[in-house]
């Protein structure tokens, strides 16, 4: 097809210099950038020991606005950069101090590289390692793990999002857009004056926590200063009129914001901006820190500075288009290991919901919900994730274009049902207009923003419970015992037994998760608090508590379901072939299980072609989704976690499915050893046959309002959605399956074809985007095994 | 009639049909058809008793086959039937294409013996009768798209008027019950008793006139046109809504002449909601191969420029005219 993203392949974005900034995202080779760990060192050695933990943190985040190396590149509009340049990536060592290893490894891998210097090696080793070798939060984290804990983390039943990154997967507050910091620094004062040590237990770590805030304002007040001398001082040497000008109006930007609230739409996105600096550089929040409802926030600016002639839409296109341009300016901290397997992107989640409802339950599309389209249109970056909610009262326009862009084929924007989302909220117990605030983040994780912490703590692999269960709780992979001695497959004389068994193994891994997290959050809460993050989420100051601590007004950790598709079709294919039609033994299946089905043809057949399966509307296989899907749920949903709040489920898979298909014999179903299981809650590749129609209904079949958030994934050929039928019908699909409670739907439409002569021939596809899960990716930066994934998933063809 | 009995012959229930009538669409292909037009690109709806489809590519050469057929039409060239049904497959000539089972088409009659012996998938029986209620079953699912999109059911083939009457009677009343809309398919080369008895319970008729001429209809067809112009005219009479559908085909009736017949035939006799052009296409071919027929193949499709020439042509004459579905 013609129309195919070239990222790289022409300038894009509606300016001459926009097109230049966004050629030098493109281009600048992602690398290390020690800056970060040597100043937060610095404060360690100056302030450790001599004050809270919080107070820790928030001196740290001071020191490095202080004298972080700043950067205000060649025609930049909107100013503000982790590194010291585009695609510097700052770590984090006291999070995950990474070893010489590590390092290499980063350097010479072939996807997802960071260049690291000799320089960089000689810093780490002399210096940071040292210093951070018995600090860092990993080191805490694995000791504080038990023996069972580490077992089951090793073969691969679950994964855990802390292990190299903090939490931290949020929206903040839209306070930002009405307060400046100093306005959050005289609320901060406030609270320290109503804290009541008299009668009040929690009075000191109170006021400690509320010092901390106050340190925090006082670092992005520094960073905001700092950058209005450079840009004055660049102003003075500058010949160029315009240019000088610009730098004018930057510098008188940065003197507004962030000390006061902004008072025009371009001063809005730059207080975003400087926030978004601050967040993540103080912890590692990894992904998704992110603007949400970003039309919602900007309109009253937009309107305002239009109506005053001090606006074009125009320029507030440009204007958003250098806030994209940012985004994908900053690559992902570097991860290694298992972290770097569940997430392979350099992608840092930040995720914007245009459209929705307003917080009066009006429709929420506006004009800058259109510039927002044009914008992610125009720009086709991986950052942000630009994705659209769609309600009842979206019109057909709004979503018309929203599935043009869709159609183009490289992933974005997802779509996500509000009503779905209103009513996952609600059912959570969030108030109507915070659930109405709210919206999805990172992949398509329900939240309500600017009042939640809401964790992603890992992802939880429900296809190996099932192996494990076959084989009386052991790990026919590692040779471990892991689970409970329920007895294996043959000894189930029923399926009713096998899906009792199966039941409680899922419990057993759950409560080994769970109980685990629950630690890992009071470790996050007494060694590595989020105070600058619990300024500008709503509620932390009133209760003079961290983030990390349950500071929010809400507090959900997530644990997150992977494999639903191959679950259901291997109890499935068990209970159909097996006990209901006796076509094979447990045993004859167990042997063949063994074999990877190689001397077991017949039995593959059977399962592959002559079985329900989930994804064509066949109540058989959807039964069995149904209950095995509210088995999960039911496992983990209630659960107290360690910040006051409750464990929920949502379903969605990152790249995890890769590697928890690795780690994995063959599975009932027909899928053969290591290869992935599904992803999301789309059907297991090749599984769907009936079209997408069917695909959605089984879906809807899943109770998806009682999660925090579904993924599905739908591959269409370019013919199926071309011209204005395919168009059209293509809205009318997300809207009948949004009628029906779907959570998210997202699409690919790129031919197998064209696929596949990219994986042939990388370097001629430098620019091929495609959705992987939440998100969209260079194809060239995946994996062998999830391109070949990726190519395999169903696609839909016309009739 | 009774809904529940199995009188109706279907050889495919299409989802997600969004080229076959308006909006998202369930189409039901009836397998029969008075006509046989040599293009035809669904050669599997042209007779009304089910038919062996073979997918050599999936067939791994076990031979389970060859002994469940009743009627000794399987034969294996790597073994007799004595060795049939071993679990070993049989080793596959290197040689491309080669296949070591093959069958007797004259001897089959699509029993479906060997299709429940075969594990991998490639042996298929095409066409199985179904009860209206059961149809209507599985149409109804869909009912959230048709409601999204202005869409619903279109009856296609094959010919889906050369069903047993009662029964599809039977179907279209449960579907008017249902709320859901129905578009008719139909070559119109049919009784116009049966087109009058179907006329109150369908909301739009896809209306296939293929040539003008009844010499060379008969030639392409093995019909003459007389009917299917008769019920046209009187579908007209009737004030039913109506879409012609006219498959534009080099070698049949793609040239100026034939389009200008058509133009006339249809302009005299109804007032056409839309004239839609069908560009042939050869999705089809591969289809003839699997039910061990040899395709025509002297078929091609009109170069973009002629069809804009016979749209602006039927458009000259007032119809609204699309290409394509």
């Amino acid at each position: 097809m013609d129309d195919i993203v070239l990222a790289y392949g022409a300038d894009r974005g509606s300016t001459p210099r926009v097109q230049k900034l966004r050629r030098e995202s493109l281009e600048a080779v992602p690398r290390l950038y020690l800056e970060r760990a040597k100043l937060v060192t610095e404060a360690y050695e100056r302030y450790e020991g001599a004050l809270s933990a919080p107070e820790l943190r928030a001196m740290a985040l001071r020191h490095l606005m202080e004298h972080k190396t700043l950067y205000l590149g060649e025609g930049e509009l909107i100013v503000g950069e982790k590194g010291d340049e585009p695609q510097a990536a700052p770590t984090f060592p006291e999070l995950c101090c990474h070893t010489l290893e590590d390092m290499k490894v980063m350097n010479d891998r072939e996807l997802i590289s960071f260049r690291v210097t000799a320089e960089d090696m000689t810093y780490q080793e002399k210096t940071l390692i040292p210093f951070w070798e018995k600090r860092s939060m990993r080191r805490r984290l694995l000791e504080a793990m038990t023996p069972e804990w580490k077992d089951a983390y090793e073969a691969g039943l679950f994964t855990e999002f802390m292990e190299q990154r903090g939490p931290g997967h949020t929206v903040g507050s839209e306070n930002i857009y009405i307060k400046g910091f100093l306005d959050y620094k005289r609320e901060i004062r406030e609270a320290m004056g109503a804290v009541d040590s008299r009668r009040d237990p929690r009075a000191l770590a109170r006021l400690e926590q509320l010092r901390a805030m106050d340190i925090c304002c006082d670092a992005i007040l520094t960073l905001g200063a700092r950058y209005a001398a450079l840009a004055d001082s660049m102003a003075d040497k500058e010949p160029d009129e315009a240019r000088k000008g610009e730098l004018r109006q930057i510098a008188e930007n940065c003197r507004v914001v962030p000390a006061h609230k902004p008072e025009t739409y371009w001063q809005a996105i730059q207080m975003y901006w400087f926030v978004h600096i601050c967040v993540t550089t103080e912890l590692n929040p990894w992904d998704a820190y992110s603007p949400g409802r970003l039309d919602q926030h900007l309109i009253s600016f937009y309107r305002q500075d239009v109506a005053g002639s001090v606006l074009s839409r125009g320029q507030a296109l440009e204007l958003l288009e250098c806030l994209w341009v940012k985004f994908n300016n900053q690559p992902a901290p570097p991860k290694v290991g298992i972290t770097l397997k569940e997430s392979s992107t350099y992608t840092d989640f930040a995720n914007i919901n245009t459209g929705g409802l307003d917080p009066l339950g009006e429709d929420g599309v506006n004009e800058v919900s259109y510039l927002i389209l044009d914008c992610m249109d125009e720009m086709r970056l991986l950052q942000p994730s630009s994705n659209v909610q769609i309600s009842r009262k979206t019109p057909a326009r709004f979503l018309r274009r929203a599935c043009e862009i869709s159609r183009k084929g490289w992933g974005q924007p997802a779509f996500y049902n509000t009503e779905a989302i209103l009513q996952e909220l609600l059912g959570a117990g969030k108030s109507i207009t915070d659930a109405r605030k709210g919206g999805s983040s990172g992949c398509v994780e329900t939240g309500a923003f600017g009042n939640e912490a809401y964790i992603l703590t890992g992802y939880f692999n429900l296809p190996k419970i099932l192996e494990i269960t076959l084989h009386g709780g052991m790990d026919p992979v590692g040779g471990k015992m892991l689970g409970l001695p329920l007895g294996s497959a043959e000894s189930f004389g029923s399926y009713e037994a096998l899906f009792e068994a199966y039941e409680k193994q899922v419990g057993h891994f759950v409560d080994i998760k769970t109980r685990g997290s629950n630690l890992i959050e009071q470790l996050y809460a007494a060694y590595m608090p989020a105070p600058f993050l619990s300024v500008i989420t709503n509620d932390c100051i009133s209760k003079g508590m961290d983030y990390n601590a349950g500071g929010a007004r809400y507090n959900t950790s997530y644990l997150q379901g992977v494999g639903i598709g191959t679950i259901t079709d291997s109890l499935a294919a068990v209970k159909y072939n097996v006990f209901d039609k006796g076509r094979f033994t447990m045993g004859e299946l167990m042997e063949a299980l063994a074999a990877d089905f190689e001397g077991h043809e017949d039995i593959l057949n059977l399962v592959r072609n002559s079985t329900p399966k989930y994804g064509n509307d066949d109540d058989y296989a959807d039964d069995v989704m149904r209950r095995v899907f509210a088995l999960y749920r039911d496992a983990v949903t209630g659960r107290p976690n360690a910040r006051g709040g409750g464990w929920r489920i949502n379903m969605l898979p990152t790249t995890c499915h890769v590697y928890f298909g690795e780690v994995m014999l063959a599975s009932p179903n027909g899928r053969q050893a290591h290869k992935p299981v599904s992803e999301g809650i789309s059907p297991d590749k090749g599984a769907d046959v009936h079209g997408p129609t069917a695909v959605l209904r089984s879906c809807a079949k899943m109770d998806q309002l009682s999660t925090g958030g579904t993924l599905l994934n739908q591959k269409f050929t370019p013919g199926v959605v071309a011209g204005d039928t395919g168009l059209a019908q293509m809205a009318n699909l997300i809207r009948a399956y949004f009628t029906m409670d779907g959570h998210h739907i997202q699409f690919n439409v790129i031919d197998r074809q064209t696929l596949l002569d990219a994986q042939a021939r990388p370097d001629e596809y430098r620019d091929l985007i495609v959705r992987v899960a939440g998100y969209s990716d260079h194809f060239r930066n995946l994996s062998r095994a999830l391109q070949d994934e990726i190519i395999a998933r169903t696609e839909q063809t016309p009739v | 009639m009774n809904p529940a009995e199995k009188t109706l012959s279907v050889f495919n229930i299409q989802r997600y049909a969004i080229h076959d009538g308006d909006g998202i669409r369930t189409t039901v292909f009836f397998k029969g058809c008075p006509l046989r037009c040599a293009w035809c690109h669904n050669p599997e709806s042209q007779r009304f008793e089910p038919e062996l489809v073979f997918h050599k590519e999936r067939c791994d050469g076990c031979g389970r086959c060859v002994s469940r057929c009743p009627d000794g039409a399987i034969v294996s060239a790597t073994g007799s039937a004595a060795s049939a049904g071993s679990m070993a497959p049989a080793a596959l000539p290197e040689d491309a294409g080669g296949n070591p089972i093959t069958t007797d088409r004259t001897r089959c009659v699509g029993c479906g013996g060997c299709v429940k012996a075969c594990l991998s998938g490639a042996r298929e029986l095409t066409g199985k009768p179904w009860a209206p209620e059961e149809i209507l079953a599985l149409v109804k699912r869909d009912a959230p798209f048709y409601e999204s999109s202005g869409g619903g059911v279109t009856l296609s083939g094959g010919e889906p008027l050369a069903q047993d009457t009662d029964a599809l009677e039977s179907l279209l009343i449960a579907l008017r019950e249902e709320g859901l809309t129905v578009t008719v398919d139909t070559c119109g080369h049919v009784p116009w008793a049966t087109l009058a008895r179907v006329l109150p319970y369908v909301d739009l008729f896809l209306y296939d006139v293929k040539h003008a001429d009844g010499e060379a209809h008969r030639l392409f067809t093995g019909e003459g046109n007389a009917q299917i112009l008769e019920n046209l005219a009187r579908l007209g009479e009737a004030g039913a809504r109506l879409d012609v559908r006219v498959p534009v085909v080099r070698g049949v009736n793609a040239e100026a002449g034939a389009m200008e017949a058509i133009a006339e035939a249809v302009g005299t006799r109804i007032r056409p909601r839309r004239v839609r052009l069908l560009p042939y296409h050869s999705t089809g071919s591969g289809k003839y191969d699997k039910l061990g027929r040899d395709y025509p193949g002297v078929f091609s499709a009109p170069d973009a420029s002629a069809l804009e020439d016979f749209r602006e042509l039927f458009d000259a004459r007032g119809f609204h005219t699309v290409i394509g579905g």
